[in-house]
């Protein structure tokens, strides 16, 4: 059921990448994601596809685990399949009533498909091996120089961690308010579209309730620990670069290259005679 | 025969290696009319059972008959079911959503798809058992006391006319005399209208004067299902699965211990200080 | 002066409509003056709605006096320039273990107070160390708080209170919202910390059972104190107590019916051993 979503969940275990510098992380997810961006032949996303189940590989996660993450944005994915298919322009292959498949739109709705399939796996991997507040300390220190621009990162960081930590807990009280309230006849499942949103008032109302008093037991217990801030803050955890840091970033240079060489400079029809086969 | 339960057991993360018997092959006859208490600590699988008997959980093996008839049948309602086997939450002054005490009350029976007549009839006569006074009927319910709130949530499940009534630690967090008037209120919707009542509940001193049998829970196992004093009388064994028995039974486990020939099957309060009476006045 | 005093403390609650204008006005705390020492064991005792929670909150400068003064460790709660000094030296614990865990690791949690006082690194990590081991949760400092009983987390909550260093430690009705066995290793915690570690313990509760250990018992009721005075002495008045919808524990209970039936026992008997021993003396 809704536990079972587990994007932004931190799973316990030791691996080098649970011991990488938070920094490294991000910089990672972010250079991960452009890559997927950058490459536009088969070619690159084999060394994507390689470079993220090494990664998941490293990390300990166990794979079922990440992929029941996953089941929650299949949705998503659907959609994303279904628009690029029937509503991209180009030679029919397929068509019934007004509707045609084209073959551009065949290879769009693969490649969009794959793109946000990676995406999310590969930025699962980063929540499931970061604690939140080793998360949020990597942004923190990361994105400290955009505080000269008067932007709050130690706030923003903070709610982040804060939002993250209470996210299993209200997945859980949603949860528990749904039974409570199908104990009381209430149908989530049936009925149109206003039907449905209708019946959602018994769940949102008591959800948002909840959720303010959290907030306002939260910020009293903060405050009674001394809270005031980032400033004048100090670290249990203060974050320097070990060696393996370094290494990874090494690496991750090396990928960038891999993908900008292989995966967009090389062309189709090159990597079609180098391979004998083609498309 | 109300509620059936055959060979009854229920796993999740079933695959992996973090699977979990949270219930573990019970069997279970509940017929009209008792008045049970079911005791067992966090995690016992005690919440889980409950969800059981009104489908909101369905086992991974196993079946659970209502009259006769198989709960997850195709064309058995499980809405019908609800309102039959009405389930009072945790804290359940956390699901109340309107504007008003009056219409949160309705909201079971409104979904019951009856009129509005009915609807409102019923509300009425389920605010009227818990005892909310009429003034209260169109405040928000989010102004009550804590009591109150917990009273208007049992109503709202009243309110479905349901035949068994089970309720999920209906004490938990209040004061003293708020969980006397809860428990009061309990046993008084049993006396006036003789339904099937399950009182789930950690502790043996809130269940033990009221309830016609206790059922024991630990590790989604049910251990004991036994009338109160013979479920007592293995003190041992319960504190083993880290519950207690009623206080008075030590009291009188420690005095016979003594050499006192006092009589440990008694409960409450009253019984106890009748039975020391009794015996200290023959000296 | 003791490690915090009240002089004639009160505070009312201003509600006010949509416009900001005054709707009403609840005294929730009434002229309450109380001095506690340095290594005391206090519980503060009183219904729902009694105004002990709100007088607590008195105790670190969360809420302000409207009239009278709060002071802790001789600093007036008012002074804005000692707050933070106030803060560290009264540590809080709230009732919902849920609502004040800020870290997704037992560790980083016990770790948010001193980060925030600003402690260096080496020594938050020693701190940490020392109080996940107080109360013992010092194997699952690795832990993520979420898998954790309701006593387990409540336990973290006092060691990252300990980390601080406080000289007195405020629990609001921790144990309010726990199993019984979650209960007990609160208070277990408790005791340890104020008779290991020497430091004031000041607990708020319903519960009876819960301040048989404390040297001090003040018992409130709408917003003043009503009863103060040992355990003891607190617990050999019965009838006052159920007039402020508190009870006591069944031994005491137990000893007091037969005292009222003609059996000559001593007053507040707050334990079996001690109804025994007394019984015994009777033949």
């Amino acid at each position: 059921m809704i536990r079972d979503i587990t994007i932004g969940q931190y799973y316990q275990t030791d691996s080098v990448i649970h011991r990488l510098d938070p920094r490294v992380k991000l910089v990672a997810t972010l250079v991960f994601i452009v890559s997927l961006f950058l490459v536009n032949n088969i070619l690159g996303y084999v060394i994507a596809a390689l470079f993220l189940f090494s990664m998941i590989k490293l990390s300990h996660v166990p794979f079922k685990f990440i992929v029941k993450g996953m089941k929650a944005i299949v949705f998503l994915l659907m959609i994303t399949v279904v628009f690029n298919l029937f509503l991209t322009p180009g030679e029919a292959v397929f068509s019934i009533w007004k509707l045609s498949i084209s073959r551009e739109g065949i290879i769009l709705a693969a490649k969009m498909a794959v793109r946000l399939t990676f995406l999310i796996l590969g930025s699962s991997i980063m929540t499931l091996t970061t604690t939140p507040n080793n998360l949020t300390d990597g942004m923190e220190k990361g994105l400290k120089p955009l505080r000269l621009f008067k932007v709050p990162v130690h706030e923003v960081a903070m709610m982040m961690s804060i939002a993250l930590r209470f996210i299993p807990i209200l997945l859980e009280e949603t949860d528990k308010i749904m039974k409570a309230q199908m104990a009381r006849g209430a149908d989530f499942e049936s009925g149109g579209l206003i039907q449905k949103a209708k019946s959602l008032v018994p769940l949102l109302v008591p959800l948002f309730i909840s959720a303010f008093r959290r907030a306002n037991d939260l910020a009293m217990a903060m405050e009674a620990r001394c809270y005031r801030g980032g400033d004048g803050r100090t670290k249990m955890k203060p974050l320097c670069y070990k060696k393996r840091d370094y290494i990874a970033y090494l690496t991750l240079a090396l990928y960038m290259v891999c993908c900008i060489v292989l995966g967009r400079m090389i062309s189709l029809g090159q990597i079609a005679s180098l391979i004998g086969i083609t498309i | 025969m109300a509620l059936i339960l055959d060979h009854v057991t229920y796993e999740y993360g079933t695959g992996t290696e973090l699977k979990v018997k949270a219930l573990d092959d019970i069997n279970l006859v509940i017929p009209d009319g008792q008045f049970i208490g079911l005791i067992g600590h966090t995690g016992s699988g005690k919440s889980t059972l409950v969800q059981h008997l009104n489908g909101l959980i369905k086992p991974t093996s196993g079946n659970i008959y209502y009259n006769g008839k198989d709960i997850h049948d195709e064309d058995f309602s499980k809405k019908e079911l609800r309102s039959k086997v009405g389930l009072v939450f945790q804290y359940p002054e956390h699901q109340l959503f309107e504007i008003d005490v009056f219409s949160d009350v309705c909201f079971g029976p409104k979904n019951l798809g009856l009129d509005k007549k009915e609807v409102e009839l019923r509300a009425y006569q389920a605010l009227k058992q818990v005892g909310l006074e009429d003034e209260y009927f169109y405040q928000s319910p989010f102004d009550l006391s804590g009591g109150q709130k917990r009273r208007v949530a049992i109503a709202g499940v009243l309110a479905m006319k349901p035949e068994v009534l089970i309720l999920d630690e209906p004490t938990a967090g209040l004061d003293p005399k708020g969980r006397d008037e809860i428990l009061g209120l309990v046993s008084k919707l049993r006396k006036e209208t003789g339904m099937t009542i399950i009182l789930v509940s950690h502790s043996m001193d809130d269940v033990a004067e009221y309830v016609d049998r206790i059922l024991v829970m630990n590790k989604g196992r049910l251990m004991f299902d036994d009338e109160p004093k013979k479920v007592f009388s293995h003190v041992e064994e319960l504190e083993s699965m880290g519950l207690a028995a009623p206080q008075v039974t030590y009291i009188m486990m420690e005095l016979k211990k003594r050499g006192y020939p006092v009589d440990t099957n008694v409960i409450t309060i009253s019984e106890a200080a009748k039975e020391i009476k009794r015996v200290w006045a023959s000296k | 002066m003791g490690i915090i005093k009240t002089k004639n403390v009160v505070f009312d609650y201003i509600r006010r409509n949509e416009e900001g204008d005054v709707e009403g006005i609840t005294t929730a705390v009434k002229d309450v003056s109380m001095d506690i020492q340095e290594g005391d064991f206090i519980a503060i005792l009183g219904h729902n709605g009694s105004g002990k929670s709100t007088l607590a909150k008195h105790f670190n400068a969360i809420l302000y006096p409207t009239e009278g003064t709060v002071w802790v460790n001789g600093k007036d709660t008012t002074d804005d320039s000692k707050l933070w000094d106030i803060r560290q030296e009264a540590g809080m614990v709230f009732q919902n273990p849920d609502n004040q865990i800020i870290g997704q690791v037992v560790e980083e949690d016990v770790g948010f107070g001193p980060e925030n006082m600003g402690i260096p690194t080496r020594e938050i990590w020693e701190r940490v160390e020392e109080s996940l081991k107080a109360v013992g949760m010092y194997e699952y400092r690795k832990h993520s708080p979420n898998k954790l009983s309701g006593g387990q987390k409540q336990r973290v909550s006092i060691a990252g209170v300990i980390a601080m260093h406080p000289k007195c430690i405020i629990l609001d009705e921790p144990t309010a919202m726990l199993d019984p066995n979650g209960r007990k290793e609160v208070i277990r915690a408790v005791r340890a910390l104020n008779d290991v570690e020497r430091v004031t313990v000041i607990l708020i509760t319903h519960y009876m059972e819960e301040i048989i250990y404390a040297n001090k018992v003040f018992v409130m009721d709408a917003g003043e104190i009503a009863m103060e005075g040992t355990p003891r002495e607190i617990f050999s008045q019965v009838e006052k107590l159920k007039q402020l919808r508190l009870e006591v524990p069944k031994v005491t209970l137990l000893a007091y019916e037969l005292k009222k039936s003609g059996l000559d026992l001593p007053d507040g008997i707050l334990t079996t051993k001690e109804l025994a021993d007394a019984l015994e003396q009777k033949g």
